[in-house]
């Protein structure tokens, strides 16, 4: 066996290598979150975090549930898969405190129009209407009950 | 540990099968929600949406996102017969505050509502240098702002357009398919609202999904399906035009 000779350069980078690989362990330990890689190649702890938000809209379930009378009268009419909080806004923080925290009742002159203006791109058989020619300046409201609106005749849902 | 060549070459497929599990990650552990459970997206029917914007603003409401940035927004598609490959396309204020009429007759017009596709191969995760965007075990891409530089590469990676850097916060904000609702057995804030059913969020997971039927009834597309990014948005009726 051949002795090995004039070796000492390989140590020497060697050993320059060693501390480069200890001082990644040990930086990789200090730096990286406790939670990297529990799940994936990301911080765990992020999930909690971002699920931990606080609702704004409550759902149309948790409405029902505190007012089946609207639920009913919506039923049946044309709005029946327009949700509450579509034209009411968000309310999870009434459905939390509903006796202090009462919603404001929607401003009817531009609820309505929101969805039922005249536009060229909504689908074909969308009740649209140019709301000054069709009501002659009257609110919606003067005629058409919003949870349950009605249709004349030839009027397509 | 003595090991025989014989031996370490049994092991090394061994190790390298199962280095992708390691990579993978394991679920987490909550109460009531089991992410492995669910696989999320969502199906917009274009022939539904009537461009109200109520997404847009919902989203921004339940999610504080600023004013002048979007996570969802609403496009308008104007096709004419002469020009089917290069449509004219506006979105006034992200259609927060809906559409005024066109100023363009004729032709075919048509809305088309946008936001993330939490794709499964998605270029924003693949170019993160830090690991603050991420996939989720249910399919949803999501940003860990308490981890991301603001480098803002995933914001160019995204074919779709869909991030934005936040102006206060610093770092790369995008929807996150209000991943704190979804947990919660609620849907997202844009469907909640959407007053037409034309964005619903599916669960292709759950067998009792409505969205299975549809997809075996009706001709479904996702946006730039050449990009091979593995986009959950179902398109119903896309016209080819839109991009």
């Amino acid at each position: 066996m051949v002795p090995l000779k004039d070796i000492s350069h390989l140590l020497r980078m060697a050993a320059v290598f060693l501390v480069g690989l200890i001082l990644f362990v040990v930086l990789r330990g200090a730096f990286l979150p406790k939670s990297f890689g529990k799940y994936g190649h990301y911080r765990g702890d992020a999930l909690a975090e971002i699920t931990a938000r606080p609702i704004a809209y409550a759902g149309h379930q948790t409405c029902e549930s505190c007012h089946p009378d609207v639920a009913d009268s919506k039923a049946h009419g044309a709005h029946v898969q327009v949700n509450c909080e579509s034209c009411h806004g968000p309310l999870a923080k009434h459905a939390d405190d509903p006796t202090n925290l009462r919603p404001e009742k929607p401003d009817i002159t531009h609820l309505c129009v929101r969805c039922h203006s005249e536009n060229i791109a909504k689908p074909q058989g969308f009740p649209q209407v140019d709301a000054k020619e069709h009501s002659g300046g009257q609110l919606c409201d003067t005629c058409h009950h919003p949870h349950s609106p009605h249709f004349s005749e030839g009027a397509k849902k | 540990m003595n090991l025989s060549r014989r031996q370490l070459l049994y092991l090394l497929p061994a190790a390298a099968a199962a280095w992708e599990f390691v990579l993978a990650g394991t679920p987490e552990a909550a109460p009531t929600y089991h992410s492995a459970e669910h696989w999320w997206g969502m199906l917009l029917d274009v022939t539904k949406c009537i461009g109200c914007g109520g997404c847009v603003r919902a989203c921004a409401l339940e999610n504080d996102v600023p004013d002048g940035y979007f996570r969802t927004w609403v496009e308008r598609y104007h096709v004419d017969d002469f020009h089917i490959e290069s449509p004219v396309v506006d979105s006034p204020g992200g259609a927060k505050e809906g559409f005024p009429q066109s100023t363009l007759t004729g032709g075919k017009n048509f809305f088309v509502p946008k936001f993330c596709n939490h794709c499964v191969d998605s270029p924003c995760t693949q170019v993160c240098p830090v690991g603050a965007t991420f996939h989720t075990a249910d399919g949803v891409v999501l940003v860990d702002q308490n981890y991301c530089v603001g480098c803002r590469y995933c914001i160019q990676a995204c074919p779709y357009g869909c991030r934005y850097f936040h102006p206060t916060k610093n770092v790369a904000d995008k929807c996150t398919l209000c991943y704190h609702r979804i947990v919660k057995g609620l849907t997202t804030a844009c469907c909640e609202s959407c007053p037409t059913g034309a964005r619903q969020l599916a669960d292709l997971k759950d067998p009792k999904d409505p969205i299975h039927t549809f997809l075996k009834t009706h001709s479904v597309q996702v946006l730039k399906p050449h990009l091979a990014t593995g986009a959950k948005n179902f398109y119903n009726g896309l016209d080819g035009s839109v991009r």
